[in-house]
């Protein structure tokens, strides 16, 4: 809940910074819409198998349980690059966040979100040495549960700003 | 999969599917309107099925996925979460609505009597009484 609100800031500032390009290039000329929506797409499939994972980990499934949670981390971790590779070419275009203050903003929200599943992704990867030592036991279980809480709410995060920053960017 | 009960991945496969298909949708309308030269859709009825969109989107991922409103008597998670909306509102259209105010000073308003003159205008306030 902390964590909507912050996001809830970033977006405000966003959408007051949007339009304020100091005269550099706005988000129609930046954003190539079929990338994000293969990011997009690839983080709504990693929220869906971290769905089934937690149903099977509660089942005390092992094999499904580590494939779920492996197919996960891989698309958490194919999302992160995507990301990270966006932002590298936007700063070699010379469009990092020193361009204008839509763009600082836009790095802010973008790369917040970014930051939230680089720890998403440590704490999947803790809970999987957890599984591993200590099996499948029910604090281990519990904690699961949250990281899918957390998760979950990544993906929502993501939703929005696909639409917000890069679909009515691209209007 | 027989492990698994079998209720509980329906909602997931089903949430998973119309999250899908809401996406695709978005992108569809987006795409079409840019290949379009923006002649597709007026601007504003764009704007608001996406909205739309995005709005249902939001629920599908919060009923399917994170499975708001489905704990017993004391919805506590619910409470908080419409609690968290307000927040989320109130620093949303509040930060668009002060800074929209603080626009005022900017732009076309070159000396402080313009912006004043300006304010004093849109504002309906008449100094004369």
């Amino acid at each position: 809940m902390t964590d909507c609100v912050l996001f809830a800031t970033l977006f405000a500032t966003f959408a007051v910074l949007h339009n304020n390009t100091a005269g550099g290039p706005p988000g129609k000329e930046l954003f190539s819409l079929p990338f994000v929506l293969a990011e997009t797409l690839i983080l709504l499939t990693s929220s869906f198998t971290c769905g089934l994972a937690l149903l099977a980990i509660r089942t005390r499934n092992k094999q499904l349980t580590y494939t779920l949670l492996g197919v996960t981390f891989a698309l958490g971790l194919a999302f992160l690059g995507l990301e990270l590779y966006e932002f590298n070419k936007l700063a070699h275009e010379g469009n990092d966040w020193q361009r204008s203050a839509f763009l600082s903003s836009f790095f802010t929200l973008v790369g917040t979100h970014g930051l939230h599943i680089t720890a998403g992704l440590v704490w999947l990867a803790a809970l999987l040495a957890q599984l591993k030592t200590r099996g499948f036991t029910r604090p281990v279980i519990r904690r699961f549960g949250l990281f899918a809480l957390f998760w979950h709410f990544l993906d929502v995060i993501w939703i929005l700003i696909f639409t917000i920053v890069y679909l009515k960017g691209a209007l | 999969m027989d492990k698994l009960p079998r209720a509980a991945v329906k909602t997931y496969i089903n949430g998973f599917i119309l999250s899908i298909v809401l996406t695709l949708l978005a992108f569809g309308l987006v795409s079409e309107h840019v290949n379009s030269d923006h002649t597709a859709f007026s601007h504003g009825n764009l704007t608001l099925l996406l909205a739309g969109l995005a709005t249902a989107q939001l629920l599908v991922q919060l009923v399917f996925f994170l499975h708001l409103g489905k704990e017993t008597k004391p919805k506590l998670n619910l409470m908080a979460f419409y609690f968290m909306l307000l927040t989320v509102v109130i620093v949303v259209f509040g930060s668009l609505w002060i800074m929209d105010n603080l626009d005022y000073q900017h732009g076309d308003h070159a000396t402080n009597e313009e912006v004043q003159e300006y304010i004093i205008k849109d504002e309906g306030i008449d100094h004369s009484h």
